[in-house]
């Protein structure tokens, strides 16, 4: 094995910092392809989870319960027409959808998954974070602009307005939670890793943090961070009801799916800022207050016990198909995937006892790293499943309503939070 | 591809992060970025398009960006791509959108401005050559040794000092965002008749 693979592997730095190129490389790769495998199991939930608000049943044709829907939607999109309508102006329709995706996925490089679990360690990080994605709403802009049509052009207005005026409440929020990074040691930091830490360091996760200061910017920033990734009750840009489909109405085939693909890319990473600037990133709960090793241990199970749990409920959904003969290939199909989930749970579990019970080995290392992981995934899952349950709950805004909420409730509250911050921050500790 | 300026570069380098780590392709960058920076440039006084030239100024910024982030200076390429890329370009753009693009690239532009343009442009080569010529002059012999990892935190302690003291911009920098917000409220009145 040459040495730059090998001499990477004990190291507890990002490999952007070791400076080792190969590594950052398939950290990248594993991240898109985590990313893209998350946006269309994202998919699925999104459709499941919305039938059930609504009292329906969702996709359940094509597979059991519907698991192969996105993919059979995947090669739809693939395999339909693409089209570019003649009035179009053609080099900017075909560069909008790929502005977009890149902006989405760019920001990726800086999102600590753990404490060496990240591309790279920027000290502009969360700073990167915000500009790189606010670079997205060009991507939009744009597309609405080169369709050479009425509602694509409404659907654009309306998005880059609604993002610039979002994207200031959003900053004052994350400004007050980049002031709390300083509160102990005296200068703060924008590293995305940096945060996270000085949560460790400060033994509390932002959001509780001079309460109810904390939470009022968490909350802030997560009615910003909705309307900044164009999602119900904010979708404005794509309101179905008055302007057909927004500013991708003249999209098709695969260049929609490629702004689908943006959009959901875009929703996972600015929750994930909201997990690191405010619920602790990578930390497990009780990092401090409970660090005996076998409290270790009790956490590291839960990965296992969370695939198990899948994998349980995978069983009974196998059990309770109907037993007419129709039913013979998806109860076969959702055993086999039961089985999988199970394997997955073995596995981790396996892993997780081997590195609890010894230390400085490979599988210590593996067993932390995936704790950091999971701990990290699972708070952004929760926040995709919030994003699911505003828009199966709320109504969508009218524009004016929408203003009006930028830029007279959220921007005041963001700026006394801010102020309030500083001064309690000077005044406490 | 020049070797001294990889010399040179690989000499900054190494006084920013230390010895032994050696940089990547810095020179094939660095002219891949000034390269696109030129080109965005010279597409936004060529193109008809208003909206062809928005995105080539994107283009040109975002260029400009990475090379502030070859320079050490991650603070100042961020606060481009936030304040430039993101912000006032989406306003830009807002702007065009509304105009109308056909009768817009028949006008002839520069049609009376033209000979500012010129006297601007010889003014702006002048500077640039006479910076050149006596570059040795006026720059320090070598960077200033500031480290990546706190450029944040020294941009911030030059405009606003250390701790008890007061930093060496504090006055410029408070002056400058009075006159933004004289520029904002200038725009409400001219714009609103009745306030």
């Amino acid at each position: 094995m040459p040495n730059f693979v090998m001499s990477y592997l004990g190291s507890t730095v990002t490999p952007g910092e070791a400076g080792n190129q190969f590594w950052a490389l398939v950290y990248v790769l594993i991240i898109f392809a985590g990313v893209s495998l998350a946006v269309v199991a994202m998919n699925w939930f999104e459709r499941k989870a919305l039938a059930h608000f609504q009292i329906r049943l969702g996709p359940m044709r094509v597979g059991p319960h519907g698991l192969l829907q996105p993919i059979a939607d995947a090669l739809k999109l693939m395999l339909k027409e693409d089209i570019i309508p003649a009035e179009a102006d053609q080099f900017v329709f075909w560069v909008a959808p790929l502005i977009g995706l890149l902006a989405a996925f760019t920001v990726y490089i800086v999102i600590p998954f753990g404490p060496s679990q990240a591309v790279s360690d920027m000290n502009i990080g969360i700073l990167f974070m915000l500009g790189v994605l606010s670079l997205g709403v060009l991507g939009i802009v744009v597309a609405g602009w080169a369709s050479n049509s009425h509602y694509p052009l409404i659907g654009a207005l309306r998005s880059s307005a609604q993002m610039v005026s979002y994207e200031v409440a959003m900053g004052l929020a994350v400004v007050s939670a980049v002031l709390m990074t300083s509160m102990k040691t005296g200068t703060g930091t924008l590293s995305m890793i940096g945060i996270v830490e000085s949560q460790q360091q400060q033994g509390i996760w932002f959001i509780f943090k001079f309460f109810p200061l904390g939470f009022v910017a968490f909350v802030c920033f997560v009615i910003a961070m909705i309307a900044e990734t164009n999602r119900a009750p904010f979708d404005m840009a794509e309101a179905e009801s008055e302007l057909t489909a927004g500013y991708h109405t003249e999209y098709s085939g695969l260049r929609w799916s490629l702004f689908m693909l943006a959009e959901y890319a875009a929703m996972i990473a600015v929750s994930s800022i909201a997990v690191t600037l405010w619920l602790g990133g990578w930390l497990r709960p009780f990092p401090n207050l409970l660090r005996a090793p076998a409290w270790d241990l009790i956490f590291s199970l839960f990965p296992s016990l969370t695939f198990g749990a899948l994998a349980a409920i995978a069983v009974v959904g196998a059990m309770r198909m109907p037993a007419h003969s129709y039913f013979k290939v998806q109860r076969i199909g959702l055993a086999a995937f039961a089985a999988l989930l199970g394997l997955i749970a073995l596995f981790l579990l396996v892993i997780a006892i081997a590195g609890r019970s010894s230390d400085a080995t490979v599988a210590a290392r593996l067993c932390e790293g995936i704790d950091y992981v999971y701990w990290f995934v699972l708070k952004v899952s929760l926040f995709m499943y919030l994003f699911i349950w505003c828009r199966a709950t709320w109504p969508r805004y009218r524009f004016d309503q929408l203003m009006r909420v930028g830029w007279k409730v959220l921007l005041p509250i963001t700026l006394v939070v801010l102020i309030l911050t500083a001064i309690v921050g000077v005044i406490v500790p | 591809m020049n070797p001294g300026l990889h010399q040179a570069l690989i000499a900054v380098y190494t006084t920013n992060t230390g010895p032994g780590m050696e940089p990547v392709a810095t020179p094939f960058f660095f002219y891949l970025l000034s390269g696109l920076a030129i080109a965005g440039g010279f597409l936004v006084i060529t193109r008809r398009n208003p909206v062809h030239c928005a995105l080539a100024l994107i283009v040109t910024l975002i260029a400009v960006a990475n090379l502030y982030l070859m320079l050490y200076a991650p603070f100042v390429a961020a606060v481009q791509i936030i304040v430039y890329a993101g912000g006032i370009m989406v306003l830009f753009l807002f702007v065009i959108m509304l105009v109308s693009i056909e009768r817009a690239s028949r006008d002839r532009r520069f049609n009376r401005f033209w000979p500012v343009g010129l006297a601007t442009a010889c003014g702006l080569l002048a500077l640039f050559v006479s910076a050149f010529v006596k570059g040795r002059a006026l720059f320090p012999d070598r960077m200033i040794a500031i480290p990546e990892g706190s450029n944040t935190q020294q941009v911030a302690s030059m405009l606003y000092g250390e701790a008890g003291r007061m930093g060496q911009y504090t006055f410029a920098f408070e002056i400058a965002s009075l006159l933004l917000l004289v520029a904002i409220l200038g725009a409400v009145i001219m714009t609103k008749k009745k306030i």
